[in-house]
């Protein structure tokens, strides 16, 4: 009962507590305005606030799309539409950098001189420049420099490259999205290098050395022994450039490929709903960010170390 | 002779897989260096850069007042050689080393096809970075102490010297362009989204939980949020949250756009360098009989601020890179100013051309920026 001699002022609990409603009745008055303002700016413009807009014909084009789509479907389904070609380019995304980011991380570390520094030279590149330029590098000065769809250069005998994208045998990618997948593949993949690059050097010398004295040739010692070990330590950065990838994929709108953003905006410039339209891009990038966060969690739980 | 032959042994050719890889890489570089100059020698023209030149670097700025920009490029230069002198321990300037940049600089000078006038501004700036260099070098006591609050000074004369108004003429925002403004956005972003970042930081690790959770709640979703979707927060839903009668202009904006983003990411660094720090300062601290806001101002942020230093120059690193979306809400900085120039019919089509040349400015910014951090870690481990 010694607090209760304590001067109201010298309670840290006392603080403590006013500080919080201090801080809640702050935080209440300032949305409070904001919203107010909102409300009146809204009405000047004779905009009603409410998610009903969804329901009207959308009655825009949709370049690609991966289900059947017309302008006269609504604008809940072209959003829906949006939404299929975000993820199709956020999962080849995040397969792709990850091939090119393991093979380049581990490039770098080669005993082959050449390898080891046209790696470094890649990285540097492709790290320190902007994600944006890249993309309109490859869309505009790559895709739309190729030759017409009529005379296409071949790559192998299988590939074809043209104004058109990229002809593979069994199905064909649009220059735009051959750029975004283009340019998220390789400026993640960099950034995915070093991270491993990191996560390889982790690897206690020790362990290296145990391999090869057991015999194991440096590809199996790589396989079995040095890469387990060092995933634990790459998968947390690893999972922050998946979602970098996934929130950079929203870049699509600068080449004209019609992601969940593209379409989010064209909805906005039609109907002129800011506060809706925003809250539902905050949405989608949240869940999915979520989404992946999740499974590269339980993934991470499967490779860390099993206290028995 | 030998000694090169043992080295391609040992470096290329060591086994069959690794004589393999040199041969393939050997094929793919020879392919891209072959493509490259072809398209050099027969279709690149370069005449868009040259003619461009001023609109890249400082926009449509006036050209009757381009002193004011020379002058800000000597003061955060001169700046920067200080600072530089100060965190290089070693001497730069042997006879050697002053002999051959020398020569370098007088042939560059000569060379560059720019007007005489802008040569002798560069030779003022070229002296101003050596004296700048000896003098961070040889005063180093001296001048340390000072170096924040002279950053921090330079930074209102800066702005006024590039916006004009108290005795010189006023420029529009609407005429700040190119790299200027990708400068300008990025630095103003970063010290500006500095302070919040910090309340933020110490926000989340507070042991209040309203302020806990609030801190997290925005540190999470301005995270999870791409940065064009926060831009066009700035631009289209900023003038809806504010009263009708007050107006940002699109500058502003952006900025503000910038700093909401980049304070989140700020925050999650800062609290990186609070956790490093020992409860044993804490609580040595309290023993000594600090309150609270004592303890943080005195004790824990002092040592948090200057383990963050590294993450903080790689935070300016990305949001320098990020500039570049604001293209895409209607300023024209770099990117913005690429693809205005691009727009113009009389350079129809010369895409690679600028986008490598704008691709290598910002290459050049972002790589001696991280060597710089990578010394600097250096020296703080050290």
């Amino acid at each position: 009962m010694t607090n209760s001699k304590l001067p109201l002022w010298r309670d840290n609990r006392f603080w403590q507590n006013a500080i919080q409603i201090v801080f809640v009745f702050l935080a209440v008055l300032i949305v409070m305005i904001l919203w107010g303002n909102v409300r009146r700016n809204l009405q000047q413009l004779g905009i009603q606030f409410g998610f009903n807009f969804l329901k009207q014909q959308a009655s825009f084009d949709i370049g690609e799309t991966l289900i059947n789509y017309k302008p006269t479907d609504a604008y809940n389904y072209a959003l829906l539409v949006g939404l299929i070609n975000s993820l199709r380019i956020a999962v080849m995304g995040i397969v792709f950098t990850t091939i090119v980011g393991i093979t380049a991380g581990i490039a770098r570390l080669s005993d082959n001189w050449l390898v080891r520094n046209i790696t470094v030279v890649y990285v540097e590149v492709f790290r320190n420049t902007p994600l944006l330029l890249q993309l309109l590098f490859w869309y505009f000065a790559v895709f739309l420099s190729f030759p017409k769809a009529e005379n296409k250069s071949s790559f192998l005998g299988f590939a074809n490259f043209s104004q058109n994208g990229i002809e593979l045998p069994w199905f064909t990618l649009s220059p735009e999205f051959s750029s975004l997948l283009l340019g998220l593949t390789f400026y993640t993949g960099a950034f995915i290098a070093e991270i491993v690059r990191g996560g390889i050097q982790s690897v206690p010398k020790g362990q290296i050395e145990a391999a090869k004295s057991l015999g194991l040739k440096p590809g199996l010692a790589m396989r079995l022994v040095i890469f387990p070990q060092a995933l634990r330590v790459i998968i947390p950065p690893l999972t922050s450039q998946y979602l970098n990838l996934t929130k950079n994929s929203s870049l699509a709108i600068a080449i004209g490929y019609p992601d969940i953003y593209f379409v989010a905006s064209t909805t906005f410039n039609q109907t002129g709903k800011a506060v809706e339209v925003m809250l539902l891009i905050m949405i989608t990038y949240l869940t999915l960010s979520l989404m992946i966060s999740f499974t590269m969690n339980l993934f991470n739980r499967s490779v860390q170390i099993k206290e028995r | 002779m030998m000694i090169k032959l043992t080295w391609l042994r040992k470096n290329l050719f060591n086994n069959w897989y690794n004589s393999l890889l040199t041969v393939v890489c050997f094929i793919f570089l020879f392919w891209l260096v072959q493509g490259f100059f072809t398209w050099l020698i027969t279709k690149a023209q370069w005449q868009v850069i040259q003619v461009n030149l001023q609109l890249f670097l400082v926009g449509r700025f006036p050209q009757s007042l381009s002193w004011r920009i020379w002058v800000v490029l000597g003061i955060s230069t001169t700046l920067t050689a200080i600072t530089g002198g100060i965190f290089t321990k070693k001497a730069i300037f042997t006879k050697y080393n002053s002999l051959i940049s020398g020569v370098i600089i007088s042939v560059l000078l000569f060379i560059v096809p720019i007007p005489v006038i802008n040569r002798l501004w560069l030779l003022l700036i070229t002296g101003l970075i050596f004296t700048g260099l000896i003098i961070g070098q040889k005063f180093t006591k001296i001048i340390t102490p000072w170096l924040s609050l002279i950053w921090l000074l330079s930074f209102p004369i800066i702005i006024w010297l590039i916006g004009g108004g108290l005795g010189l003429q006023p420029v529009s925002t609407s005429l700040w362009n190119g790299l200027l403004l990708t400068l300008l956005m990025a630095i103003i972003s970063i010290v500006l989204s500095f302070p919040m970042g910090v309340l933020l930081a110490l926000g989340r690790t507070s042991n209040l939980p309203v302020v806990r959770w609030f801190s997290i709640l925005y540190i999470e979703i301005v995270r999870g949020l791409p940065l064009i979707g926060i831009l066009f927060l700035a631009q289209v839903m900023l003038p809806l949250f504010l009263p009708a009668d007050l107006r940002l202009d699109r500058l502003l904006r952006g900025i503000t756009g910038l700093i909401l983003f980049s304070a989140a990411y700020m925050a999650e660094n800062v609290r990186g360098g609070l956790q490093a720090i020992p409860r044993g300062q804490i609580e040595a601290a309290k023993a000594l009989g600090l309150n609270t806001p004592l303890v943080l101002i005195l004790v824990i942020l002092p040592q948090a601020l200057r383990a963050v230093i590294p993450a903080i120059v790689g935070q300016f690193i990305g949001l320098f890179k990020d500039t570049s979306l604001l293209s895409l809400v209607g300023l024209v900085e770099l990117t913005g100013m690429a693809r205005s120039i691009l727009a113009q019919p009389q350079f129809l089509g010369r895409y690679a051309e600028v986008y490598l040349f704008i691709g290598l400015i910002y290459w050049l910014f972002c790589y001696s920026m991280s060597l710089a951090a990578k010394n600097l870690e250096k020296q703080l481990t050290t």
